[in-house]
C-alpha cells in the first residue's frame, strides 16, 4: 500500500508540476518561464523518485529501531552537509569576485548578469541561506534525532525539506542574476520563491516538532530550544517582511504591501533578526551541541543557558531600528532599538561565556585538536562582534559608521569568524560521524585551513575598519575656509588600497575552504571506517 | 521547588516551548512597528508629493532590478556635511509611495535622495553607459544595455493597479491610460505627450535618453533619477511643525 505520506506528496507534486507548466506556457516573462520550467522538472522527477522508491522497497515501513538502537535517518543530513560545502565554495567565490569588482570596476564587464548590483545579493544569499541554511538544516536534523534518540518522522518529509530548500536557493540565486529581486536586503527573492520557502519552512517546523514528539528523552536538549526559536521566528519574520502582491500570477514582479518608513522598519526588524535568529540562534544551537561533544565536557552552566536563551530571543527582536538612526524613522523607534542593542550585549556574552567555559578542564585540547580550536575561536569572534554591534548601534558612533565599510567589516567578523568557523567545526565533526569514519583525513590540513582563514579574516576586518572610519571622517571633513574638504569621488579613490587588502583576505578565506572541501572529500573517499558506534548521547543531559 | 525547576515545563513540552518562544519574540516587533501605522506624526505634512508616473515607476523598477540600492542610499541624514553635500534631509513623506523603500544601507557611491535636477539628462545617460568617461575614479559598473532595451507597456497598467490597491493615490484615469502615458512622457510634441501632461501636470515630458525614436530603459531610469527628491516644495515646508 502506498502510504498516506507518499501518496499525498505525489499528488501535491503532480499538481505543482502541472501548475508550473501552465505558468511556463502562459507567461511572457522569460525569468518566470525559466523558473516555472525548473519547478515542473524537479516536481516531476520527485514524483518519479517517490514511486521508484516505493517499488524498490515494496512499501515496507522503515524500522524505527535496529538492534535496540534508534535507526537514525542520516540521508538528508548527508545531503545538507554536502550542499553546504558546495554552496559555501560558490558563495565565498562570488564574494571574492565582488570584492575585486570594487577594486577593479572593469570586472563588472558592463553586462546585466555580472554587475555588482546583481552579484552582491547573490553573494549574501549564497553564504547566508545556501551555505548557512544547509548547515543549519543538516545539523538540526542530526542534533534533534540524536538528542531525542528518535528517527525523524516520515519517509518523504525530510527529503522534501532539504531538497525543497535547495530548490528555493537555486530559484533565488538565478533570479538575482536574471533581474528578479524585491530589493529587500537578505529577503531579495521574489514572491513565488518566498511562497515556496514558506511551504518548505512549515514542513521543516513539522519535521522538527515531529522528531521532538517522538523523543525518548524527557528533556528537550538546550540546542533544540535554539533550533526551535530559529525556525519559528524566521517563519514569522519571513512572512511579515515578504507580504507582497504580484502584478500577475505569470509575472516575477510584485509590490511589497508596506511602503516608505513602515517598510523600512519592517525590513530592518526582519534584517537584524535574520542576523539574530538565522545567524545567531541557529548557530548557537550548533555551539551547544558540537562544542560539548567535541570537548567531551558538559555544557558549562545549565542555568546560564536558560537565562541566555530567553533573554537573547526576547531582546534581539527589538534591535532592528538601530539600522535607521538619523533617518526619517521617528527617533523614538531608533532610540528604542539602540537601547535594546546595548542590553543585548549581556545575553550575547552570557552565551559566549557558556560556550567558552564548556572547555573548563579541556583547554589542553586546543593544542591538539584544530577542529575544537576553530569552534572556540568562533565563539571568541562571536563575543567580539556582539561587543562591536552594540557600540555601533549608539547614535554618535553610528553617525560615523553608517553607510561605510565599517558595517561591512562588522558583518564579516560575525559571518566569517562566528558563523563560518562554527559551521566549519560542525562539518569537520559531522562528516566523519555521518560516513562512519574514525576521524578526518588530515588534521594538518585543518590546521592550514584554520591559520589561512584566520589571517584572511584579520586582513578583512582590519582593512574595513580603516577604510570605513576613514571614509566616514572624510565625508564630514571641513577645510579651514569652512567648505567640505573632499568630493565624494575622492573618498572613493581613498578606498582603493583597502579594497585590495580586503579581497586578499577573502581569497585566503576561500583558499582555506578549498582545503577543507578537499579534506572532507578525502575523509569520505579514503577515511578508515569506524568499528562500532561510540558516541552515546547520554553525556548531553543538562548539568543540574 | 526552586524557580529553575519550574523551567521544566518548557523543557518537557515542545508545544509550551513553541508558544513561549512565539510570545517572547512577538513583543518587540509589535511595539516598534504597530505605532508607525497610527501615530500621525510619523509622516510629515508636505506639499507636492505625487505618485510616480508610469515611466518613473518603470525606471524605479529598473533601479531595483539592477541592485543600485546596494551602493546608493536614498536617505539624507540631518548632519551639516550631508545637508551641504546632498541637500535638505529626507522626510518620511518623500518615500510614502515607495513599495518597497529604497533608503539603502551603504554609500559606496553618493546618496541619490536628491539627485533629481542636479545633472543634465545627457550627463546621466553618458554616466550610466560609461561612468569612467565622466568620473575617472568612479568604480560604478557601466549599464550600456539600458539604452538598447526598449520598454514594454504590457504590465504597466497592472503595476499601477497594484500600487493603487496598496494605497498609492493613482486616479482611475491614470491607471487606464498607463500604457499610453508610459510612452507619452518620453515623446515630446506628440499627442500622447499632450494627453500625458493633462493627467500629470507636474511631471516633466522629454526624451530623457536623447533618442526620440525609441522609449528605452534608459529613458525610464533617467526619468526616475531626475524626479528623486524634487517633489516636496521646501519653500513652504514647516520644519518646526513637523519636529518629532
Amino acid at each position: 500500500m502506498v502510504s498516506l505520506e507518499e501518496g499525498g506528496f505525489a499528488i501535491f507534486l503532480v499538481l505543482l508540476a502541472f501548475a508550473c507548466l501552465i505558468v511556463a506556457g502562459k507567461t511572457f516573462d522569460q525569468v518566470m518561464a525559466f523558473h516555472a520550467g525548473i519547478g515542473a522538472l524537479i516536481a516531476a522527477v520527485s514524483v518519479f523518485w517517490i514511486f521508484k522508491n516505493y517499488f524498490d522497497d515494496g512499501g515496507e515501513p522503515i524500522p524505527q529501531e535496529i538492534g535496540g538502537k534508534p535507526n537514525y535517518n542520516m540521508g538528508p543530513v548527508k545531503f545538507g552537509s554536502v550542499a553546504a560545502m558546495v554552496w559555501g565554495l560558490a558563495g565565498f567565490t562570488v564574494g571574492l569576485v565582488i570584492a575585486l569588482q570594487l577594486a577593479f570596476p572593469a570586472l563588472n564587464f558592463d553586462l546585466p548578469w555580472t554587475n555588482f548590483g546583481r552579484m552582491r545579493p547573490l553573494h549574501t544569499s549564497a553564504v547566508i541561506f545556501a551555505f548557512g541554511g544547509n548547515v543549519l538544516l543538516a545539523t538540526s536534523m542530526y542534533v534533534v534525532q540524536r538528542t531525542s534518540r528518535a528517527r525523524m518522522p516520515g519517509k518523504i518529509l525530510p527529503w522534501f525539506v532539504i531538497v525543497g530548500y535547495n530548490v528555493f536557493i537555486v530559484i533565488a540565486g538565478t533570479g538575482y542574476l536574471l533581474g528578479a529581486t524585491q530589493s529587500k536586503e537578505y529577503a531579495e527573492p521574489e514572491w513565488y520563491a518566498d511562497l515556496w520557502l514558506t511551504v518548505v519552512w512549515v514542513a521543516y517546523l513539522l519535521l522538527f516538532l515531529g522528531t521532538l514528539w517522538k523523543r525518548k528523552e524527557p528533556h528537550i536538549y538546550v540546542a533544540n530550544w535554539f533550533y526551535l526559536a530559529f525556525i519559528v521566528t524566521i517563519a514569522m519574520l519571513h512572512i511579515v517582511n515578504n507580504l507582497t502582491i504580484p502584478v500577475s500570477a505569470y509575472s516575477t514582479k510584485s509590490y511589497i504591501v508596506w511602503s516608505g518608513v513602515q517598510d523600512a522598519m519592517v525590513q530592518w526588524w526582519y534584517g537584524h533578526n535574520a542576523v539574530g535568529f538565522f545567524l545567531t540562534a541557529g548557530f548557537l544551537a550548533i555551539m551547544y551541541y558540537f562544542i560539548p561533544k567535541r570537548a567531551d565536557r558538559p555544557v558549562y552552566s545549565y542555568r546560564l543557558s536558560i537565562v541566555h536563551f530567553w533573554a537573547l530571543i526576547f531582546i534581539y527582536i527589538w534591535a532592528g531600528p538601530h539600522h535607521l538612526h538619523y533617518t526619517a524613522l521617528p527617533q523614538w523607534a531608533s532610540t528604542l532599538g539602540a537601547t535594546f542593542s546595548i542590553i543585548l550585549w549581556m545575553p550575547s556574552w552570557g552565551g559566549m561565556i557558556n560556550g567558552l567555559m564548556t572547555l573548563s578542564g579541556a583547554w589542553d585540547k586546543l593544542r591538539t585538536d584544530p577542529v575544537l580550536r576553530m569552534m572556540v575561536v568562533s565563539v571568541a569572534f562571536y563575543g567580539m562582534s556582539t561587543f562591536e554591534g552594540p557600540l555601533m548601534s549608539l547614535r554618535s558612533v553610528n553617525s560615523l559608521s553608517h553607510y561605510t565599510d565599517w558595517t561591512i567589516g562588522h558583518v564579516h567578523s560575525g559571518a566569517l569568524g562566528w558563523v563560518g568557523y562554527i559551521s566549519f567545526g560542525a562539518l569537520y565533526c559531522l562528516i566523519p560521524w555521518l560516513w562512519n569514519r574514525k576521524g578526518l583525513y588530515s588534521l594538518k590540513l585543518v590546521n592550514w585551513h584554520f591559520w589561512l582563514s584566520t589571517l584572511g579574516i584579520v586582513l578583512y576586518i582590519t582593512s574595513m575598519w580603516v577604510s570605513g572610519i576613514m571614509q566616514g571622517l572624510m565625508w564630514r571633513a571641513y577645510d579651514q575656509l569652512g567648505f567640505l574638504e573632499y568630493s565624494f569621488v575622492e573618498t572613493v579613490e581613498a578606498m582603493h588600497p583597502f579594497y585590495i587588502i580586503r579581497a586578499l583576505g577573502g581569497a585566503l578565506f576561500l583558499l582555506g575552504a578549498v582545503i577543507m572541501a578537499y579534506n572532507l572529500w578525502m575523509t569520505v573517499r579514503h577515511g578508515e571506517a569506524e568499528e562500532a558506534e561510540a558516541t552515546p548521547a547520554g553525556s548531553l543531559a543538562p548539568a543540574e | 521547588m526552586s524557580a529553575w525547576k519550574k523551567h521544566e515545563v518548557f523543557e518537557k513540552n515542545s508545544f509550551v516551548l513553541l508558544i513561549g518562544i512565539l510570545v517572547v519574540v512577538a513583543i518587540g516587533g509589535l511595539v516598534e512597528i504597530a505605532p508607525l501605522f497610527y501615530l500621525k506624526s510619523t509622516i510629515e505634512k508636505t506639499e507636492g508629493m505625487r505618485p510616480y508616473t508610469p515611466l518613473e515607476l518603470t525606471g524605479r523598477n529598473i533601479f531595483i532590478r539592477e541592485g543600485c540600492y546596494t551602493c546608493h542610499s536614498q536617505m539624507i541624514r540631518p548632519m551639516r556635511d550631508e545637508l551641504e553635500r546632498y541637500g535638505h534631509y529626507s522626510l518620511a513623506a518623500e518615500s510614502m509611495y515607495d513599495h518597497p523603500f529604497q533608503w539603502g544601507s551603504k554609500r559606496t557611491g553618493p546618496d541619490l535622495a536628491r539627485v533629481g535636477g542636479k545633472y543634465s539628462d545627457d550627463w546621466h545617460v553618458e554616466h550610466l553607459k560609461d561612468p569612467r568617461s565622466l568620473v575617472p575614479a568612479s568604480i560604478m559598473p557601466g549599464y550600456p544595455f539600458l539604452a538598447e532595451n526598449r520598454l514594454s507597456s504590457r504590465d504597466i497598467q497592472a503595476d499601477l493597479s497594484v500600487n493603487a490597491f496598496l494605497g498609492t493615490p493613482y486616479t482611475q484615469e491614470q491607471i487606464d491610460n498607463a500604457a499610453a502615458d508610459l510612452m507619452g512622457q518620453a515623446r515630446p510634441d506628440t499627442d500622447a505627450a499632450y494627453e500625458f501632461e493633462e493627467r500629470w501636470p507636474t511631471a516633466k515630458v522629454r526624451s530623457f535618453d536623447g533618442n526620440l525614436k525609441d522609449v528605452t530603459e534608459m529613458d525610464a531610469l533617467v526619468a526616475y533619477l531626475q524626479v528623486l527628491g524634487t517633489m516636496v516644495d521646501f519653500s513652504i515646508y514647516d520644519d518646526k511643525a513637523n519636529a518629532r
